[in-house]
């Protein structure tokens, strides 16, 4: 019995490592394609493993649309000259990539992605690999061990141009850590305001959010939460760690085939994980509409419909990081610090506090 | 359980040691980051989540990257190079006595084994407190003591902490009005 449980608990984590490996891939699709169809262009249409042309209609129609693009986009980082440059700390090189990827794999532990009701008694639970009380925290934590990858391999690679940008890059995520970890603090005070037993729980945030979703009750916390995650995940109107232009490639210039590959895995993982913890705290997670009750069956069934809604929310999410991307131009770095502690973390505390004082007055009538 | 506990007590106590003795200062960074984690872990293990938690968030995640910042903008060969003093040696040598022995009087006659230490550590209040709080784990638990029965304790942390940070923003700035007071 103790065997099964613990085997049972190995196989339902490789299944998600397994899928949000597979949805960090096809992002790339997504973010190829999206830009492509930015820039008028037609994308990735050619890649197509043996016989899949033959099959009438639906084979190349999934070759126009790039499916396997990633099979191929993988492969190629794996098969690549595995080139070591000299002069580089060869210790924290190598751990450098396996230090980025880790966490952002570690942090879908406290994710909860559907839920299951039991079709006898009417209860539902949440479908999460580890129902921990203090999920959000736990997030952060782990997120915030993210920098280590970033910072180790600029300074491994003894380069002015990695160093340049891990520097950056890190000064960047500290001080954006601070304004993501407040935005989100209001919804917790709604959660445990008097009378609520709430807990730090992502599942309960989303239990929360049954009738009303919280981007709509509290929309600055929601843009406030986007623009963070945004810098933590160093996509383009923050990504002062590579930008191409002034540092050839930031933080992983010296860095080539798998490895390279690890790093840019990592960075869409992040954006998965991201884009998954934006739609389980603002968008209700699982359930269906705002104001409207689930209409998700008992059983598996339902367990099932709910995780494919909850995925559709964040692919959307994934999308729009994608076509922000390629619509607005990068910020210059004193700009991106000036943004992250005269803006972004002002308007946190304030509403924090203003949050508060609506609790208090709420309380204490 | 007992396993567990002893592959983290490892990795807490390993670290620890090398982060001393290692010469190369990002190499001590990084084993007091692994050494934080494992003491996270020894929290977990204790099903005192949250303490874990903020270990990993305050500790690993924040200062230690910012010590890493600092040390990773030193010249290496130079820092390498420096070798400890005479009077440093010494004074090291007397504080290690110094643990050993207060160590050695806090474990008493009976030695590890004893049932003081443990009483101590488990004790969920002060040992001389009249109404102790009994013990919880959640966050809601914590955040209630923290604001009502340890408000004194919680509030003077915070001043010390706000007294310390005021006193490096005075030492770092550069002291360029009262040079320039000189000058006129």
């Amino acid at each position: 019995m103790e065997l099964t449980s613990i085997l049972l608990k190995i196989v339902f984590a490789v299944l998600m490592i397994v899928v949000v490996m597979t949805m960090a891939g096809y992002s790339v699709l997504i973010e190829r394609k999206v830009s492509s169809w930015v820039q008028g262009r037609v994308g990735p249409n050619r890649t197509a493993p043996f016989l899949v042309n033959y099959i009438p209609f639906i084979g190349p129609l999934l070759v126009r649309m790039g499916i396997f693009q990633p099979m191929a986009d993988g492969l190629k980082f794996l098969f690549k000259e595995e080139i070591t440059p000299g002069h580089v700390n060869k210790t924290y090189y190598f751990l450098a990539p396996i230090l980025a990827l880790v966490p952002a794999l570690t942090t879908m532990v406290v994710i909860p992605f559907g839920q299951y009701t039991d079709p006898s008694t009417g209860a539902s639970n949440p479908l999460m690999l580890a129902p921990l009380d203090i999920g959000i925290l736990f997030i952060f934590a782990v997120s915030s061990l993210g920098v280590y990858g970033i910072v180790l391999a600029g300074w491994s690679s003894n380069n002015k141009y990695s160093f340049l940008g891990a520097i950056r890059s890190s000064a960047q995520m500290i001080s954006y850590e601070l304004s993501l970890g407040l935005s989100v603090f209001p919804l917790f005070l709604w959660l445990n305001a008097p009378g609520v037993e709430g807990g730090l729980g992502l599942n309960a945030v989303v239990d929360y959010q049954q009738n009303f979703w919280f981007i709509f009750v509290q929309p600055l916390s929601a843009l406030l939460f986007l623009v963070a995650i945004f810098a933590e995940t160093n996509r383009l109107p923050f990504d002062m760690a590579e930008s191409e232009t002034d540092l050839v490639g930031g933080f992983h210039t010296e860095y080539g085939c798998f490895k390279f590959g690890i790093f840019f895995v990592a960075e869409y993982a992040h954006i998965v994980i991201g884009s998954a913890l934006f739609t389980l705290l603002f968008l209700g997670g699982w359930h269906f509409l705002p104001g409207l009750s689930d209409p998700w069956p008992a059983g598996w069934i339902g367990a099932v419909l709910s995780t494919i809604w909850f995925l559709v929310k964040t692919v959307i999410l994934i999308v729009f990081f994608v076509l922000i991307r390629w619509t607005l131009p990068r910020f210059r770095y004193d700009q991106v610090m000036k943004l992250g502690w005269t803006i972004l973390l002002p308007l946190a505390i304030g509403n924090l506090i203003l949050n508060a004082i609506i609790i208090a007055l709420i309380d204490s009538q | 359980m007992d396993v567990l506990f002893i592959i983290f007590a490892v990795l807490t106590v390993v670290p620890a040691l090398l982060m001393v003795v290692s010469r190369n200062p990002v190499n001590g960074a990084m084993f007091m980051i692994i050494s934080f984690v494992g003491m996270a872990a020894l929290f977990v293990l204790l099903e005192a989540f949250l303490l874990a938690i903020l270990q990993v968030l305050v500790y690993a995640g924040a200062i230690m990257v910012l010590f890493l910042f600092i040390i990773m903008l030193l010249d290496m060969d130079e820092v390498e190079k420096i070798k400890p003093g005479t009077v440093t040696s010494i004074a090291s040598g007397i504080s290690l006595a110094l643990i050993i022995v207060g160590v050695a009087v806090l474990l008493g006659s009976d030695g590890l084994a004893g049932q003081s230490v443990a009483h101590l550590a488990a004790a969920p209040d002060f040992p001389s407190a009249d109404n102790p709080m009994g013990l919880a784990l959640s966050a809601k638990a914590y955040g209630f003591g923290l604001f009502t029965k340890y408000m004194l304790p919680f509030q003077l942390t915070g001043v010390l902490l706000l007294v310390s940070m005021i006193g490096v923003i005075i030492i770092s700035k550069k002291r360029e009005t009262s040079q320039g007071q000189e000058q006129s």
